[in-house]
């Protein structure tokens, strides 16, 4: 009884801490792209104001629509993308629910948040919102494949190196880092990876150059067409809260270290220590391959953006595995 | 939680119902770096169902008539008109047509007017900025139960 309290309360504050975060670097990323364009930019709670106001709007559903499913699925997209952080490494410490879950299942949460997005467009009856929801299901099928790629690579390489461990563990990730298990060629190929796997940043969150689901001039914002008031602050929510999720999945995997394991503290000022050094990491992944990319592109059209994922980072992601492959080969 | 968490968060739906163009391109104006309405949190949108204000610039032709009620009835409550533009304002050079059914308050109801011919991007955002007063005397009024 007691653990399933403690449990309880340590989900809620984990949810709570990655709503927050998530919402605030949303801010720090309309400022940084606003100072690259040489404007002043909204201020960094920007989107704590949006929400805010957003809840106070009137709440429409269109009168042609799906209605309980219209209203039901921006509730699951938050409360699937903010599941992921019980599964995940979050703030240094390991997942929460680490015993009932793993990588697979992470990969699988991490579809149901752009899938509710695309079934909510369908069921609002809206032409525009039918057409973002074709390219979401479109991009969505495109760059899942290279996501598995990295996947596969882990976990191959993992059951080469340690034999008896459970490869799919985020336990196991952390404690035998990637980039220590290979060599030479190796690392080549894990940086492959690390490059397939941000070059899928900007789709699995749509943002430029592949926001295409919610083209804001082209298809009058696509999935998001009909939302309005909570139903729509519940939506932009968990496009937040995905980005964050997604960066610290990639710091999880790539990135798994701790700073309180190379200094000497005492307990209470390591987890600071680690929670701090998780925002940078994640920060800079975000930096890396979603502010700097959204700021310096134009969108891409559907069928480009699923010829360069389908072909040319799959490519990038299979060359990454062959590297592994070629290293384990040598090392045998 | 009130009308006021509307004022550093305007969502702006941008409807052009005949106009020469010129005053869109003053409102593109006031996006750009020069002018960045986006620092006081005033965002474009694309849905009429994301806005919280309706931006109308154009004399309203006859085609354009039910396609503004209806944007305007696709707007969530609670809701700010404003008007840019001599056209839309009065009718401008086009005042008493045969092909127009505006102004534009004969047809929704307006809450802000920002004239000129076209109006600098200075003015229409001194326009979005009286919005949120109109919000909060909205705001004041409920308080007292007027």
């Amino acid at each position: 009884m007691f653990n399933i309290l403690h449990v309880a309360a340590h989900s809620i504050f984990i949810i709570t801490l990655a709503l927050l975060l998530s919402l605030l670097f949303n801010g720090l990323e309309r400022k940084l792209i606003a100072r690259m364009q040489a404007r002043i930019g909204p201020p960094i709670i920007q989107p704590f104001l949006d929400i805010k106001k957003l809840f106070i709007k009137e709440n429409i559903v269109p009168a042609n629509s799906i209605k309980w499913l219209f209203n039901a699925m921006p509730l699951v997209a938050l409360a699937s993308a903010l599941l992921l952080f019980l599964y995940m490494p979050f703030a240094g410490m390991p997942p929460l629910l680490q015993a009932h879950g793993d990588l697979i299942l992470v990969l699988y949460l991490f579809i149901i948040p752009p899938l509710a997005l695309a079934i909510g467009a369908f069921a609002s009856a809206s032409p525009y919102a039918s057409i973002g929801a074709q390219r979401e299901i479109v991009l969505m099928m495109s760059y899942e494949f290279v996501l598995s790629v990295v996947v596969i690579a882990f976990a191959w390489l993992l059951s080469f190196s340690h034999a008896g461990a459970y490869a799919f563990s985020f336990d196991t990730l952390t404690a035998y880092p990637i980039w220590n298990l290979v060599d030479g060629i190796g690392k080549l190929g894990v940086a492959l990876l690390l490059v397939s796997a941000l070059a899928v940043f900007p789709a699995k969150v749509a943002k430029l150059p592949a926001d295409i689901s919610e083209a804001k001039t082209e298809i009058a914002e696509g999935v998001l067409v009909e939302y309005s008031g909570r139903n729509l602050a519940l939506l932009l929510m968990a496009q937040a809260v995905q980005a964050l999720a997604f960066a610290s999945l990639i710091v999880a995997l790539f990135f798994p270290w701790n700073i309180s394991a190379f200094l000497a503290l005492p307990s209470i000022f390591a987890l600071i220590a680690d929670f701090i050094f998780f925002l940078v990491k994640t920060f800079a992944i975000m930096f890396a391959s979603l502010i700097l990319v959204s700021a310096a592109t134009a969108r891409l059209k559907v069928d480009q953006a699923a010829r360069i994922y389908i072909y040319y980072v799959f490519l990038l992601a299979l060359f990454g595995l062959a590297f592994i492959g070629l290293d384990r080969l040598l090392v045998m | 939680m009130g009308l006021d968490a509307l004022k550093r968060s305007l969502w702006v739906f941008h409807i052009n119902t005949g106009s020469c163009n010129g005053c869109d391109i003053e409102i593109i104006a006031a996006l750009t770096p020069r002018y960045d309405a986006e620092r006081f949190g005033v965002k474009l949108v694309g849905s009429p169902r994301h806005a919280d204000v309706l931006l109308v610039t154009g004399p309203v032709t006859r085609k354009m008539k039910e396609r503004l009620i209806r944007a305007y009835e696709q707007m969530p409550e609670p809701k700010i008109v404003v008007v840019v533009g001599n056209c839309g304002s009065t009718g401008g050079v086009f005042y008493e047509s045969y092909n127009l059914e505006g102004p534009i308050d004969k047809i929704i109801p307006v809450d802000i007017y920002v004239p000129g011919c076209p109006p600098r991007p200075e003015a229409i955002i001194h326009g979005l900025a009286k919005a949120w007063e109109k919000l909060e005397g909205m705001k004041k009024c409920k308080q007292q139960n007027l």
